[in-house]
């Protein structure tokens, strides 16, 4: 007689955006695995066609509500790459501080409300408070801090307004950048206490193969700029993405699915930015992933809690750098001429590494645009992780095999807003 | 159940939210009210609140927010279950209420855009329009903005609940211009702006930061479109120009998309200025 078992979760809970998960399984044989993404197309990329390139920034982050900067900064520096424009000194800074807000309001959200009460057993951080309402607050509050710089920078937390093609409309002085000083000497302290919270949850065992892709730069920890390195030997200038990956459409999903060519799944985020960067992060940071056990290469995907809130401490300590070496610069925003060309821009999101291409006619309008968001590449590799924790946890009940299949995939805290252009949970067991 | 750090003596109002097609921004600004979370989450249950809890209890809810757009037949049909189990039903943002940025597609051919994006568009379930929530079901209240702000947000919830009327201003960003002291970035340095037909909400944002408004809590109650668009051709802008800034976040809003359309046929007829 067949035992088959199904499990699905028609609608995934604690991650941004619509999607599902099905499993199969027949006589402890793995039939079927698929993480789908429903949520409906949106079109961004057809309707960008003909709008002036200025409108990129602000059309372009309202893909996302919980990553705006992401989508800002990539196309930005895609606009710039078009027209030979170079932004840099404090103008170049204010950028990286006003990523610095962005991961640590995400990363935040992340670990705080939708991850840690995966490990703690709780359904929501709200039910997590009423045992732990400390540790809660001290995740809200550093959540607020990072909306914080957000907000002065960029004028508000979700789809900010200050941003735009050359710097900025309006530039903050230092007096109020300094104004921000006394909470993230408070969110230092706390991060740290959030690494070794984190790193004292329970682990399930995973150890897996991947290709891990991000930006690297010579001289820091990458946000804006860089070289697309992988932990498999890829190392290519940002324009050349499309020759190194390439997107599929799948009937499951309203998600395009990314792969290397002629190579298959690979893994961006946390963990693959740490595992490419970690001589980049200060010595706080290494020290602190050491003390907590971690190596310089992590692999358990699960771990990813861990990577977020050492990444969480590094926004936090490069924010007061840049603050503490801020000079007002003389213009908000460096002039330049749009050109008939072609642009290329990435940065990594708090989720992972975000392309952008556009090419411009000559009057400045868009002609074309390709938008590729972290949560599509990893697609595949949510999907392999899911096979392989399957296999390992094939014991459990059917409640707890299906939480911790969920938890698996929010370990790539996947923004499924973003991917659609994007997610659909179901355990069968026949 | 009684779990949360809340009171289990007496039955809260309960509270669910649902998204459609959207950024995840307005629903984001619930999580965002970092001073108020726990304190909302005490005095109302959370009872289907998919992005922050696995938690799902049982309809009907006394109060049901509702972001994004209605793009799909199965969206459609969605909403109308929504409704059905909820007593006060309140939209959030430009897409629940107008329609959102996805709306650009009611002025051109769906079909043809789903072939740019994506391979196989038969794989789509996707309609030729996206619409407002309102279109669809009776709704109580609209709070506009792209995105919300958390501190309205938090004042329809509150005014729901107390059963009284929401305090939400339905003049223009200029109001609120004026009363933050900016100087008028139209009249003091030639910058288009939209706020004098725009609904306030935002705290005159744009122009304290030196940039036109650009629209995004959509028209304000009896908005002169057609003057405002006037006075932005006076200082240069060309009709494509108007379209472009009619046709955004609220694009489908009616003051917006009629003038929008206004423009467009100047255009049409006198070729583009």
């Amino acid at each position: 007689m067949t035992n088959a078992r199904e499990i699905s979760v028609e609608y995934l809970a604690r991650v941004e955006g619509e999607g599902s998960m099905r499993v199969k399984v027949v006589d402890d044989q793995i039939e079927h695995v698929e993480f789908s993404i429903f949520e409906p197309p949106r079109f961004f990329e057809a309707f960008l066609r003909g709008r002036p390139h200025t409108d990129a920034p602000d059309i372009t982050a309202r893909i996302c509500g919980i990553c705006p900067i992401a989508y800002q900064m990539s196309s930005v520096h895609a606009m710039e790459n078009a027209f030979g424009v170079t932004v840099d000194g404090s103008l170049r800074e204010l950028r990286r501080l006003i990523y610095c807000g962005e991961w640590i309001e995400s990363h935040a959200l992340h670990i705080y409300l939708l991850h840690a009460p995966d490990f703690l057993g709780y359904e929501s951080g709200i039910h997590m408070a009423a045992d732990h309402r400390d540790v809660v607050e001290q995740g809200l509050r550093l959540k607020k801090v990072g909306n914080s710089i957000v907000g002065l920078v960029g004028g508000r937390e979700i789809h900010p307004i200050n941003v735009r093609v050359g710097g900025f409309y309006r530039v903050p002085t230092k007096r109020e950048l300094e104004a921000l000083i006394p909470e993230l000497e408070w969110a230092k302290d706390a991060a740290v206490a959030t690494v070794r919270f984190v790193s004292g949850f329970s682990f399930p065992d995973a150890d897996l193969d991947y290709e891990f892709v991000s930006l690297s730069h010579p001289d820091e920890y990458p946000f804006n700029e860089g070289r697309i390195v992988s932990s498999k030997g890829l190392d290519l200038s940002i324009p050349e993405y499309n020759d190194y990956f390439v997107e599929e459409h799948v009937e499951r999903s309203n998600a395009l699915h990314s792969r290397i060519r002629e190579r298959g799944a690979y893994h961006v985020g946390p963990l693959a930015r740490y595992n490419l960067n970690f001589e980049k992060l200060t010595q706080l940071d290494q020290e602190l992933a050491h003390e907590v056990g971690l190596g310089a290469v992590v692999t358990n995907p699960f771990k990813s809690i861990i990577v977020r809130a050492v990444e969480t401490l590094y926004a936090v300590e490069e924010a007061l750098r840049i603050i503490d070496e801020y000079v007002e610069p003389s213009e908000p925003h460096i002039a330049y001429t749009a050109t008939e060309g072609e642009g290329h821009g990435a940065s990594e999101a708090p989720r992972g590494l975000l392309y952008h291409r556009y090419r411009i006619h000559d009057d400045g309008r868009i002609a074309d645009a390709q938008i590729v968001p972290p949560t599509s590449q990893n697609q595949l590799t949510i999907e392999r992780d899911l096979r392989s924790v399957l296999e390992e946890h094939l014991d459990l009940p059917d409640d707890k095999l299906s939480w911790v299949l969920e938890q698996s995939i929010r370990n790539y805290d996947p923004c499924i807003s973003c991917a659609t252009h994007f997610l659909d949970l179901t355990v069968e067991r026949g | 159940m009684c779990a949360g750090p809340r009171r289990c003596d007496v039955a809260l109002p309960t509270l669910a939210v649902h998204k459609f097609a959207s950024c995840d921004g307005c629903q984001l600004s619930l999580l965002d009210l970092e001073d108020e979370l726990l304190a909302v989450a005490g005095v109302v249950q959370i009872a289907n609140f998919m992005e922050a809890s696995r938690e799902v209890l049982p309809p009907p809810y006394d109060v049901t927010l509702v972001e994004g757009s209605i793009t799909s037949a199965h969206d459609a049909a969605r909403i109308k279950q929504i409704r059905k189990e909820t007593t006060v039903l309140i939209t959030i943002g430009a897409c629940a209420t107008a329609g959102g940025i996805q709306a650009l597609r009611n002025w051109k051919d769906v079909d043809d855009f789903s072939r740019y994006v994506y391979a196989h568009p038969e794989f789509l379930d996707t309609l030729q329009t996206s619409t407002p929530v309102a279109d669809h079901v009776p709704v109580d209240f609209e709070l506009r903005g792209c995105p919300i702000s958390k501190h309205q947000l938090l004042e329809v919830l509150v005014a729901f609940l107390q059963g009284r009327r929401p305090n939400i201003p339905t003049y223009s960003v200029c109001v609120e211009c004026k009363l933050k002291g900016n100087p008028c970035v139209m009249v003091s340095h030639g910058t288009p702006c939209l706020g004098p037909v725009t609904q306030a909400g935002c705290n005159a944002l744009c122009p304290t930061y030196d940039r036109g408004c650009y629209g995004c809590f959509g028209p304000m109650e009896s908005p002169n479109t057609a003057s405002l668009a006037d006075q932005w051709k006076v200082m240069g802008a060309s009709d494509k120009d108007l379209v472009d800034a009619f046709r955004s976040f609220n694009a489908w809003s009616e003051a917006f998309r009629v003038e929008s359309d206004r423009r467009e046929t100047s255009i049409e007829i006198g070729g583009v200025r």
